[in-house]
């Protein structure tokens, strides 16, 4: 049952006629209503005749559907010559009978009006021209120019809600253009017959800036995206980027890339930074940012891949010059054509122009890493909620790409708990560059302040740039506090001098016990010696004792046989 | 003023044919009574001076194009130039004299 309702409910959504403009198809979710008129209006020089004129290429080009440009302003040899400058080349789409253009001229000077009329002719040159090569496209630009033409409003009026029930009539998707009236979207209000889709475009200038804009004022019978959407014109003609329509929809690579300096890489868990991730680096002016974002692109362009590099502050000579003196050579890369390099003054457009901008050279460069130097340049263009806003859409953008994005941020202070512009807490990494000042000299510290999704290292390294690269270095943290550069040379040596101070000592110990030890055998020695010579001196007299002895028990027996003992 | 014009159209008048082309659709009403309005026009006020060709756009729907037809039916003087267009019916009969400049008789 279920299935049944919902083929018979797509069977019946609106047929949607593809534009073929960049961004324009998105936000209509499909294109113009299929067979019906649509309404483009805006002031002079907005882009509605570039918008229909390209509506009608595309469908030759690209959809195989034959167009016919009925203009009332321009003929046909002013607008092959118009657009030329887009690569369009209309005499020869007009010789392919893809295209059709009509010029219709009315001089009012000419006209004098005698009577009751129709606008037949036009149906019939209309008719006459859509038949000639089977036409599904048609353009009316721009029909209000029959106001100026013909005196009679009531009849016009009449005929123009004809001819609008003529074009559904035939099955031709139609464009008509209208000048943007005071209060009213066309300036003769034709906005009433033609209702089915209606397109505004804008051109607004704010702080010196010029934007263009569109919006889809009324889109019956099909949801369509209501905001303002920027777009910019450019060699290819209208280019609108829909970047509202970005969800949280990224994936998680778990690929690494290098950051180019090993001791960094080895603080980020061992491997560097997560594929697809953004970086945030920040610090003070001169702490070293860009060479570090240098490293990272020459690591990665050894790998064979593709960087964008987007300057608002420097321009590539200069950076190049630069990256020179701390031995990375960026010019080998530019000439490989794996990297390349955008400079551009933040105000020179507005910052959805910017962000436009980007997006198409990221489109057209397939990079798999970008860096932005850097974004705090970009609130010359904007405040600082618009330029985080442009910031996010980039940061969607480039995560949905799986392009890993760094972020160059010049901070005025050491700051730890957040940026100026609040996008610390966007981006995966967060490396800042502190200076440290101590004894009268300037150092560099990197922390890294966080890493999502990995181990890392929440040791200070001192950050020096030499003439071979980056180095980090150990920070000492000694009992006087954080010690860099020529102080740490300074603790170091004391260290080595005490180290050798206390060598010495154990040295001098050594020495006395082995003098001691020498010492009590020396006395033992002697000892002995004296003993023995007691003891032989004790023998002497022990042997004299028993001869005097022995000798006194002779005598007497001698004595007693003398005696003649009478015994 | 109103001499010149007369003494202009006298000139004219006098010397040349008045090529006329009507423009129409089809035999639709507003076709019908614009050539009937036109032809009393000319029998009246030009007294055989004058040329009328007929054009059918839905039959030959290109010649519209040479003389910008917009809408049916329209009048266009050739001759005498400079080339005049009135459009309508042509029941105006005044506005058809003063747009193409005949002397009324």
């Amino acid at each position: 049952m279920t299935t049944t309702f919902h083929n018979s409910r797509a069977a019946q959504a609106l047929r949607k006629c593809p534009t073929g403009i960049q961004g324009l198809d998105e936000v209509t979710f499909g294109g113009l209503p299929h067979g019906r008129t649509a309404l483009v209006c805006g002031a002079a020089g907005c882009g509605k005749t570039l918008l229909a004129m390209q509506f009608l290429v595309n469908g030759a080009l690209l959809y195989d559907q034959p167009g016919v440009f009925m203009s009332f302003e321009e003929n046909e040899t002013e607008l092959a010559e118009n657009f030329a400058s887009l690569g369009i080349d209309l005499n020869e789409l007009v010789a392919q009978n893809k295209i059709n253009l009509d010029y219709v001229h009315l001089d009012k000077s000419e006209i004098a009006e005698a009577g009751e009329y129709d606008l037949d002719g036009l149906f019939i040159r209309l008719d006459y021209a859509i038949q000639a090569i089977g036409a599904k496209r048609v353009v009316l630009d721009t029909i209000e120019a029959l106001f100026s033409g013909l005196s009679n409003t009531t009849i016009l009026r009449a005929e123009l809600r004809r001819l609008f029930r003529w074009l559904k009539d035939r099955g031709v998707t139609a464009i008509v253009t209208g000048e943007k009236g005071n209060g009213t979207l066309t300036r003769h209000g034709i906005e009433e017959y033609v209702s089915d889709c209606v397109i505004l475009l804008e051109h607004k200038v704010v702080d010196q800036i010029s934007t263009r804009r569109l919006r889809i004022a009324k889109y019956r019978g099909s949801a369509h995206g209501t905001n303002e959407y920027p777009f910019l014109i450019d060699e290819q003609g209208i280019c609108i980027m829909p970047i509202t329509s970005v969800g949280l929809n990224a994936g998680a690579s778990t690929a690494r890339i290098s950051s180019g300096v090993e001791r960094l890489d080895t603080m980020l868990s061992g491997q560097g930074f997560y594929v697809g991730s953004s970086i945030l680096i920040s610090g003070t002016a001169g702490t070293g940012k860009t060479s570090l974002a240098a490293s990272a692109i020459d690591a990665a362009c050894r790998q064979g891949k593709r960087c964008l590099y987007f300057a608002f502050e420097e321009s590539r000579s200069q950076i190049v010059r630069n990256m020179k003196s701390i031995g990375i050579d960026l010019e080998q890369w530019f000439d490989q054509g794996l990297l390349e390099f955008h400079a551009s003054r933040p105000m020179l457009f507005g910052l959805e122009m910017h962000l436009v901008n980007m997006y198409k050279k990221v489109n057209e460069f397939k990079p798999q890493i970008v860096v932005l130097d850097p974004i705090s340049n970009l609130t010359a263009a904007g405040n600082f909620s618009d330029v985080k806003l442009m910031l996010t859409r980039m940061l969607d953008f480039l995560k949905l790409q799986d392009i890993t994005a760094l972020f160059l941020d010049l901070s005025s202070v050491n700051h730890t708990d957040q940026t100026n512009i609040g996008i610390s807490s966007l981006t995966d990494t967060w490396i800042a560059l502190q200076n440290m000042e101590i004894n009268g000299e300037r150092n560099r510290g990197l922390y890294l302040l966080k890493s999502r999704g990995m181990a890392h290292s929440n040791q200070i390294r001192e950050f020096v740039l030499t003439d071979h690269g980056i180095e980090l270095l150990d920070v000492y943290t000694g009992p006087e506090g954080v010690l860099t550069g020529s102080a740490r040379y300074a603790q170091e040596e004391k260290e080595n001098a005490k180290r050798l101070l206390h060598e010495q000592e154990i040295e001098r110990k050594r020495r006395e016990i082995e003098r001691k030890h020498q010492q009590m055998v020396a006395t033992i020695a002697d000892l002995k010696a004296t003993f023995e010579a007691e003891k032989e001196e004790l023998e002497k007299i022990i042997t004299l004792e028993n001869a005097y002895l022995k000798a006194q028990d002779n005598n007497r027996i001698h004595l007693a046989r003398l005696r003649k003992a009478d015994s | 003023m109103k001499e010149s014009i007369e003494q202009d159209s006298e000139e004219i008048r006098d010397d040349q044919t008045y090529l006329l082309k009507l423009y129409v659709a089809g035999q639709t009403p507003k076709c019908v009574k614009a050539f009937a309005n036109l032809r009393a026009i000319c029998e009246t006020h030009l007294s055989g001076k004058y040329n009328i060709e007929i054009i059918d756009l839905t039959k030959n729907p290109q010649l519209g194009r040479a003389d910008q037809i917009l809408a049916i039916p329209t009048l266009v003087r050739h001759l005498p130039s400079p080339l005049v267009k009135i459009i309508g019916d042509l029941s105006n009969t005044e506005r058809v004299l003063v747009g193409l400049s005949i002397q009324p008789n």
